[in-house]
């Protein structure tokens, strides 16, 4: 919910090109992430962005491709926000935020092409390797869907294939197969209160929004998904400002990604 | 033959190597992250908090709810579909159970003590981490606490009383398993969580109590030490 | 028969958990978050150790606030009723501030209430009464209590409210001197303040430093010292 008194302070020190923080507009947090945070995982990662923490794991299965792309595997996308990482989060089926996030994730990752999904057929009309990933909120303090899309990236370039026999698969056993990525697109979230442009909102300025663009770019520069967000509307100088502050930050995100 | 030799090379009496960590989840009111060989938990307590709806409360005193939850990736096998199942459900309700006769809610009437439990990765004995971690969780957030509860499994494979089987063990197939998750309040030396499934004589259950007993006070002590890490007076500088 | 010996099995500042045996016999006496279990004194809660002649306690290092009569809080408007508002106080349970506690003036029936607290007004106020069901009522009819306008509010560990404050308030008076902010602090550990931004997160870092090293001595010299850094570091 918004409150009119904590907006106009945060507006206060945005005038001065500062946070409450202390950050600058453009600044992130410190950004910290670790692999192989699940053993029972075919690839999995964590992401902190300040106090905000996100795990990615992926489970590869075997399933059997739509009849109208007989050839193609399956990515498949779900979020869940955690009682435990906020007060605010409650237990039971995903809420809308949950339901948002997971979809702009999938979107990024799908658009992209960063997995080739012909790769995934293992015999065409019967046969194909589903990859399932798993976002999990462990602390929310704002900007979950950058923390989540980066940790989705991670996992994924860190999976490797289980062993399959073409009959049943041995999850104990991992292979030395990666799962082959050749893009890495790169989330982020560009935030807009009053008439300031900002990045890597913490929870106190994440509820006190205007709007939000979440922008996913390739290493080339081009965009692969968006997702406006907020309920003020945005000026194509707006959207191109944001576009250009997304592409900045995203060549920074994607050197921990190498 | 028997048993002679444990799959992973431990002696019968001998736990998984431990990791325990007190305050890893910030928003929590207190929380904790305790790993027993590749099963790792985490929990956080919230509260105590007001609770809705009102019918829900209990004037004379607080109430402890506790949710246990495996993440998705977090099976031995195939992908575990999130959200309350039948076990999970059952592993909740015995999780309160194991907690509730340390916690002292008589300070905190119609009020609710919330705890989570998540697991990244499970290897067996998942419950037993989520009581460890919910333990010092429920003491890192300040909760009056008559003492700490650990827990661990312990049973019987093939021919051989053990403590701690792992996911391998369980599923050994070559003479009778049983596992016996079970929770000890060590000042008072009751069992405040006993489950089994398998086969076991009743004098071998007692054994295999017993010795769960001999060895639940060492994760008490690596569970005080994470918690005396995190409040250590550091007076450097 | 054995005589028994009484010994004390912890110091002075120790930290202790829940559990941990802290004296045997009979010689010492069980005081607050400690109970007696047969020959032995056991800590109930996790705090630090403070020995007064025979008397041990345990003093609370985390733990959400307990409302008591008298205590000056900040709390925020959740919602507007008929007779009153409810107020979030950052413990277990929310307080009830009533017309009649919140001001002399005369309010006429069925006036709009939300002209004197609005929702999510942060509201000094002081607990009057706190029943055995924790119902809590407050007042804001005294000087100083009243709503703060502007501003921010941070929420620092309620059992470091103490050090936060200082001895006659010397502690929060120096970050207040050293960085200009106007600041109130709440015994349910919410704090307020208002100043320049940069000398805000001064103020922040100050008192998130002062919480995290409460029972370090020296303190107050330690965040003298650090005041001047940080001063320096970000031109105040």
């Amino acid at each position: 919910m918004q409150n009119t008194t904590i907006k106009q302070h945060l507006m206060k020190a945005f005038q001065q090109n500062m946070r409450l923080d202390g950050r600058g507009l453009e600044e992130f947090r410190k950004i910290e992430v670790e692999l192989d945070i699940s053993k029972t995982a075919e690839g999995s990662a964590r992401v902190k962005i300040g106090d905000t923490e996100v795990l990615a794991g992926v489970k590869m299965i075997i399933s059997n491709p739509f009849p109208d792309t007989p050839e193609d595997g399956a990515i498949m996308i779900n979020a869940e926000f955690l009682p435990m990482a906020s007060a605010r989060f409650e237990s039971g089926p995903p809420g809308i935020e949950s339901i948002e996030l997971a979809r702009i994730v999938d979107r990024g990752l799908r658009e992209s092409k960063a997995i080739d999904v012909k790769k995934l057929c293992i015999k065409k009309g019967e046969k194909v390797w589903a990859v399932s990933v798993d976002i999990i909120t462990m602390n929310d303090d704002g900007n979950l869907l950058d923390a989540a899309a980066l940790a989705t990236i991670l996992a994924v370039k860190h999976t490797r294939y289980p062993s399959f026999d073409g009959i049943e698969v041995d999850y104990k056993e991992l292979t030395d197969t990666p799962l082959e990525i050749t893009k890495i697109p790169i989330t982020v979230t560009v935030c807009k209160t009053g008439s300031y442009i900002f990045v890597d909102p913490v929870s106190e300025e994440e509820s006190n929004i205007d709007a939000r663009l979440t922008v996913t770019t390739m290493q080339d520069g081009n965009i692969c998904a968006l997702q406006k967000g907020g309920s003020m509307p945005l000026s194509l100088k707006d959207i191109s400002t944001m576009v250009d502050l997304a592409a900045k930050k995203a060549e920074e995100l994607r050197e921990l990604v190498k | 033959m028997g048993y002679s030799q444990r799959l992973d090379g431990r002696k019968l009496d001998e736990l998984r190597p431990i990791e325990a960590k007190a305050g890893v989840i910030k928003n929590a009111d207190g929380s904790a992250f305790f790993r027993i060989g590749k099963t790792s938990a985490y929990a956080a307590v919230y509260g105590p908090r007001e609770l809705y709806p009102k019918f829900m409360q209990d004037p004379s005193k607080g109430i402890l709810r506790c949710n246990y939850s495996m993440m998705p990736f977090s099976g031995i096998g195939e992908r575990v579909r999130p959200g309350p199942n039948r076990r999970a459900r059952e592993i909740s309700l015995v999780t309160e159970k194991a907690l509730a006769p340390v916690v002292e809610l008589g300070e905190f009437p119609n009020a609710v003590i919330d705890v989570f439990i998540e697991l990244p990765q499970t290897d067996a004995g998942s419950r037993c981490a989520g009581i460890c971690a919910a333990s010092m969780a429920l003491a890192d957030a300040g909760i009056p606490m008559k003492d700490l509860v650990a827990a661990v499994s312990v049973g019987k494979v093939h021919d051989k009383i053990l403590v701690d089987l792992d996911y391998n063990e369980e599923a050994y197939e070559d003479g009778p398993v049983a596992d016996i998750p079970i929770a000890l309040v060590p000042s008072t030396q009751e069992i405040s969580l006993l489950q089994m499934d398998g086969e076991i004589s009743k004098e071998e259950l007692m054994q295999a109590l017993e010795l769960g007993r001999t060895v639940i006070p060492q994760i008490i002590e690596i569970q005080k030490k994470a918690l005396k890490e995190k409040y250590a007076i550091k007076d450097d500088q | 028969m054995t005589t028994h010996k009484s010994a004390l099995l912890i110091k002075e500042k120790d930290v202790v958990v829940p559990g941990d045996e802290l004296a045997q016999g009979m010689d010492y006496l069980p005081g607050q978050w400690t109970y007696r279990k047969g020959d032995y004194i056991l800590a109930e809660r996790l705090g630090l150790i403070n020995i007064e002649g025979r008397a041990i306690k345990v003093i609370p290092l985390s733990g959400k606030y307990v409302p008591k009569v008298n205590d000056i809080i900040i709390g925020k408007v959740i919602d507007v009723t008929l007779n009153g508002w409810r107020i979030e106080t950052n413990s277990a349970y929310s307080a009830f501030l009533s017309i009649k506690d919140a001001t002399s003036e005369f309010i006429n029936r069925g006036a709009d209430l939300t002209k004197i607290f609005d929702l999510d007004d942060n509201v000094v106020a002081k607990i009057i009464n706190v029943t055995s069901q924790k119902l809590i009522d407050l007042t804001t009819k005294a000087p100083g209590l009243k709503k703060m306008i502007g501003g921010r509010v941070i929420i620092v560990n309620p059992n470091k409210v103490p050090r936060v404050i200082g001895k006659q308030g010397s502690m929060i008076s120096m970050i207040k001197d050293a960085t200009n902010c106007k600041i109130v602090v709440g015994q349910n550990g919410i704090v307020w303040m208002e100043g320049e931004p940069k000398n805000e997160v001064v103020a922040i870092k100050a008192i998130r430093k002062i919480e995290n090293e409460a029972h370090i001595s020296g303190l107050t010299d330690k965040i003298k010292m650090y005041l001047e850094e940080q001063k320096k570091q970000y031109a105040l």
